[in-house]
């Protein structure tokens, strides 16, 4: 009998039917529900800021990657239309496409690439993105266009505070919860999205909707959100509770200033998150501890995208200690 | 809720095709290739020389020490040649090639063997039997089963286990042997609890195999010390740490045995070699190997004769359909890819199966992106990804610091992997680095 050419190789011979791009594209299907709301609330201007951040950051790993690393042109695999989406999600709309070019050039160029790209970087790139631009352009970026009144024109776009400006504003000056309360969203429309804020962090219910969505899909776990947001709702409602008058509820904390977009999407990231689930734990519990810290005692009124790259460059170490329990050692009590 | 071990685990697809399949028996093959190591251990010493004539039985390679086992004759007919073929392992290895004797009536006379519950012999010839009929584990990992057997000291053995999980896809060697010979099995599990003085058994089955849970409820309702549970699907069940922990919540130590927790596991397939060996008299020369692959329409199970190439197998059930690309030893989890069918059929061989070229090739290698499946798929609490990484890089001290020698080579982190990553060759690759280091410390 003549043997047909065969191929030899190790076991296992068979594979899940998973792969890194659907995963990848899982993620970016679970943000279009925000990116719905958004177009809604920012109208025209929330699709030029996600089109030119989304292009761009293709664009920029494609050039880099065939001119500077001459390497394998790896645009298709999904990660970077992440980066680019979630980088709109985080700025404001309005913001002029240069600035948006620059900071998807630093998230893609410095966060990504120049540590080796998709799974050796050590921060989130749309983070470090954002947080690039937040730094260097202070007064654009948080020049916020305010909810339905404008969704049109891009000349004479209104702007307005966030509801976590107007707190720290306003209690900085000696403000009172019960006064600032007339000024800021109600829950409810927190919840919903008419607030004014960066185009993603509109709606938690269209973030919680592909939250959701990320976790039935085994893509996330519960752990890392579940305990950022319960960590903030613990910190923040412990110091409402001891003074109402000058501290914001933990609702208002957990629907405003990117908790959700944050804790969902962002902290969630496979390559700068932690492998084990206690390290998740740990991990989480970091992040809500420091977004508390700055949203309370800090310069700036949001906190969670330097409490998320803080915690990343702690990843290794985290790794390193909370490592899974071995079969076989540290066997609990048993009777033989 | 059914009990299972509680870390890692994957659910491949099942593909169990050949569940329905009646065991057939394969012809007796014209010419048989006896490899000399077709345990775990020592080969066993050749016997015979050219030109000898054998019987069927007849012990044709010595056991080489104590991890090492008898092999015998599994037709009768004359030794052609002491040749090196290629074996399972891709390498080659020293053989037997006896003709059969197509004259011999002994050949091809098939014996039906009635059931014999009663038990004569005492424990100690029991053991004995064992060892000297050549029994070794047929579930895959073919150890010795008098060496698993030989209780020292002062370790008190109070379960045995019988693992008739076959959580392997594909593979239904087992479960039919389960369905056809039941009663078979369970003298023969009586036979070991006598020899070993234990007082209870277990039969662990996945339920994926209901009629063979109910085919030994069935015949166990009068028999208060055996029980049957009835396990969650998951594997890699069949391995005996977690089938130990899945059934008696123990946990079997770093670096230890089942029997550092009073347990022994012996496969449904051992169990019913040692009935053969004990009440019939026949020693280990033919075993039951599953044919199977999702293009084969005759896929089925086979009685096939230690030695048979794998070839003749292929043989009957219709040749290899078109568009084969590989063919494996084993099920597709930890069996063996062979590069051709001349390959025989030895003690360890479960099954064959044969693989399309749509499923042969693996996936493009991506970067790791940390996602941390491997980890959590990991029935040994290890972090492939770290693992992998370290082979990778040379780092061994390192490696085998982070455990890398408990690796049971399940292969769950590689077929969960998104990034197709080639976590199991790398652990592989440095395990074996890691054991040479080790051995040549001591």
């Amino acid at each position: 009998m003549d043997t047909p050419p065969i191929v030899i190789s190790a076991s296992p011979h068979v594979h899940s039917d998973r792969s890194s791009k659907q995963i990848m594209y899982d993620v970016v299907v679970a943000m279009i529900p925000a990116f719905l709301v958004s177009l809604v609330v920012f109208g025209i201007n929330a699709l030029i800021v996600t089109a030119t951040a989304v292009v761009s950051c293709l664009l920029f790993e494609y050039l880099i990657q065939k001119f500077l690393m001459k390497t394998e042109i790896t645009i298709w695999d999904g990660s970077a239309l992440i980066t680019g989406i979630l980088l709109a999600f985080n700025l404001p709309a309005g913001l002029p496409i240069w600035m948006i070019a620059v900071g998807s050039l630093v998230a893609i160029g410095i966060a990504k690439l120049s540590f080796g790209g998709l799974g050796f970087n050590i921060f989130n790139p749309a983070l470090v993105g954002r947080v690039f631009l937040l730094i260097s352009f202070p007064v654009q970026m948080t020049l916020w266009p305010t909810a339905v009144q404008n969704n049109t024109t891009l000349a004479d776009a209104v702007t307005g505070a966030t509801t976590l400006g107007i707190l720290k504003e306003g209690l900085q000056f000696g403000g009172t919860m019960t006064e600032l309360g007339t000024q800021i969203p109600s829950h409810l429309n927190l919840f919903l999205g008419i607030t004014g804020g960066s185009l993603g962090e509109m709606s938690a219910l269209a973030l919680l909707l592909g939250g959701l969505y990320l976790i039935l899909r085994k893509v996330i776990t519960w752990h890392i959100p579940v305990v950022v947001l319960g960590t903030m709702a613990l910190m923040t409602g412990i110091f409402w509770l001891g003074d109402p008058l000058h501290y914001a509820n933990p609702v208002i904390h957990l629907l405003s200033g990117g908790a959700i977009l944050g804790a969902f999407y962002m902290a969630t990231d496979l390559v700068t998150s932690p492998v084990t689930k206690k390290g998740m734990v740990l991990f989480a519990i970091g992040i809500g501890v420091i977004t508390v810290v700055i949203r309370l005692f800090g310069a700036y009124p949001e906190g969670i995208s330097f409490a998320i790259l803080i915690m990343n460059a702690f990843v290794p170490l985290i790794n390193k200690y909370c490592k899974p329990r071995r079969f076989g050692s540290k066997i609990k009590a048993k009777i033989v | 809720m059914l009990k299972t071990f509680p870390k890692g685990g994957i659910h491949p697809a099942e593909n169990k095709l050949t569940s329905s399949r009646e065991i057939k028996r394969l012809p007796v093959p014209k010419v048989v290739y006896v490899p000399i190591a077709q345990h775990i251990g020592i080969p066993a010493e050749i016997i015979v020389d050219r030109k000898d004539k054998v019987e069927i039985g007849q012990v044709i390679a010595k056991s080489g020490g104590y991890v090492s086992s008898n092999i015998h004759s599994p037709v009768a007919g004359t030794v052609t040649k002491l040749d090196m073929i290629i074996d399972t392992s891709g390498y080659k290895k020293q053989c037997i090639v006896i003709r059969t004797d197509a004259k011999n009536e002994a050949n091809f006379t098939e014996t039906v063997y009635p059931l014999k519950k009663k038990i004569v012999l005492k424990p100690k010839e029991i053991l004995q039997r064992i060892s000297d009929y050549g029994i070794v584990g047929l579930g895959g990992a073919t150890f010795p089963s008098h060496v698993k057997l030989n209780i020292k000291g002062d370790k008190k053995i109070d379960c045995l286990i019988i693992n008739g999980v076959e959580c392997e896809p594909y593979l239904t060697a087992d479960h039919r042997l389960m369905l056809e010979k039941t009663e078979e099995i369970l003298v023969g599990i009586q036979i070991l609890m006598s020899a070993l003085k234990v007082p209870r058994a277990i039969i662990g089955v996945e339920n994926n195999k209901k009629d063979a849970v109910a085919a030994f409820k069935k015949i166990t309702a009068t028999e208060p010390k055996i029980q049957v549970a009835a396990l969650q699907v998951k594997y890699p069940q069949g391995g005996e740490k977690q089938l130990v922990r899945a059934l008696l919540d123990r946990e079997v130590p770093k670096n230890g045995l089942p029997l550092d927790v009073g347990v022994i596991v012996h496969n449904v397939g051992t169990i019913f070699a040692i009935y053969q060996a004990v009440q019939h008299d026949l020693p280990l020369i033919e075993r039951v190997v599953t044919i199977t692959g999702k293009k084969m329409e005759n896929a089925s199970n086979f009685w096939v004769r230690i030695g048979t190439p794998i070839k003749d197998l292929i043989t009957e059930v219709g040749g290899l359909p078109e568009g084969t690309r590989k063919i494996v030893n084993g099920g597709p989890m930890m069996g063996k890819a062979i590069k051709n069918t001349d390959v025989p059929v030895t003690k360890g061989t479960s099954g064959i199966l044969v693989i399309h070229a749509d499923e042969a090739s693996r996936g493009e290698t991506k970067p790791c992106i940390r996602c941390g499946e491997c980890v959590t798929v990991c029935p040994m609490g290890l972090e492939p990804h770290l693992l992998m990484n370290l082979s990778e890089k040379g780092m061994y001290k390192k490696a085998g610091q982070e455990d890398v020698l408990t690796c049971i080579e399940c292969g769950s982190c590689s077929y969960v992997c998104p990034s197709h990553r080639p976590l199991l060759d790398y652990i592989r690759f440095g395990k074996s680095i890691v054991k040479n280091l080790e051995s040549s410390k001591n």
